[in-house]
């Protein structure tokens, strides 16, 4: 099955458009959560999204759009049975290396002090990172998350 | 520069320079944080730098590599460093990244008070 274990069925969406100022990276994180809140999550699960989100937020906006600014689309969806899907898309300068910029500590900008960590915690804090690019035509981010409801939590 | 929604507090006596930082710590706030406490380090010349984190309720990978930003500056300078109280999602991404196996990670009374 190719998203293991969550349902194709959606119950709630929503998109947000952001051009990649720093700024909306925290806005970014909030925005998602607010969303994802109706699920009534775990604190850790929803400050496990917040860090995902700005992860795939920073890295439109420190790499993708590196000397440029452009739009990063956002789309969240709550999927039947309490998982959510978050997408997060670019046209950007794209990955030439997918699988190698998905190691730890892999980073292209040293001299920026990046930790090379951005797709580790992205794979860690979700249950499935699903990376596509395009040299010279952006990156496709998708996440998936299940959710526990109130009192499964423990 | 648009507000930013982290800062840091400072202290410092007898060559340890306590910082406590506050807020969400991502890549827009990242920049500021690392100018402002470097310039302090470079100004005092620790013997010890204390990184008080139990006022930061939000953190991502850039909060690594400033923190490991500073760990570097610090020991370059001759200077050793250690990390305060995190909160249990800051904790997460520390475990995470193995940051305990470089920088010792230490629990003040305050925080097991609490």
């Amino acid at each position: 099955m190719r998203n293991k274990g969550f349902s194709s069925v959606v119950t709630n969406e929503m998109k947000l458009k952001l051009p990649s100022c720093s700024v909306n990276e925290g806005v970014a994180r909030a925005v998602v959560a607010a969303f994802c809140a109706q699920l009534d999550p775990a604190a850790s699960e929803l400050a496990d999204i917040k860090c995902a989100v700005s992860e795939a937020v920073t890295n439109c906006i420190v790499h993708a759009y590196r000397d440029s600014v452009g739009w990063i689309y956002i789309t969240v969806k709550i999927l039947e049975g309490g998982g959510v899907r978050v997408e997060v898309r670019d046209r950007g300068c794209g990955i030439a290396d997918v699988r190698a910029a998905r190691r730890p500590l892999f980073t292209t900008d040293p001299s920026g002090e990046r930790s090379g960590m951005g797709f580790t915690v992205m794979e860690n804090f979700m249950d499935i990172l699903r990376v596509r690019s395009k040299p010279g035509k952006g990156t496709n981010v998708v996440m998936f998350k299940r959710l526990s409801r109130r009192g499964e939590n423990t | 520069m648009l507000r930013s929604n982290s800062g840091f507090e400072h202290e410092y006596s007898e060559g340890v320079l306590y910082v406590r930082l506050w807020g969400e710590i991502d890549h827009h706030g990242a920049a500021t944080l690392r100018g402002d406490i470097d310039s302090l380090i470079y100004e005092k010349r620790p013997q010890r730098l204390l990184l008080d984190l139990s006022g930061v309720g939000f953190m991502d990978s850039s909060g690594l590599g400033l923190i490991m930003g500073r760990y570097s500056l610090v020991g370059e300078l001759g200077g050793s460093m250690a990390i305060l109280d995190p909160t249990e999602p800051i904790v997460k991404i520390l475990n995470l990244a193995g940051i305990k196996r470089i920088i010792a990670i230490e629990k003040t009374k305050e925080a097991k008070k609490k």
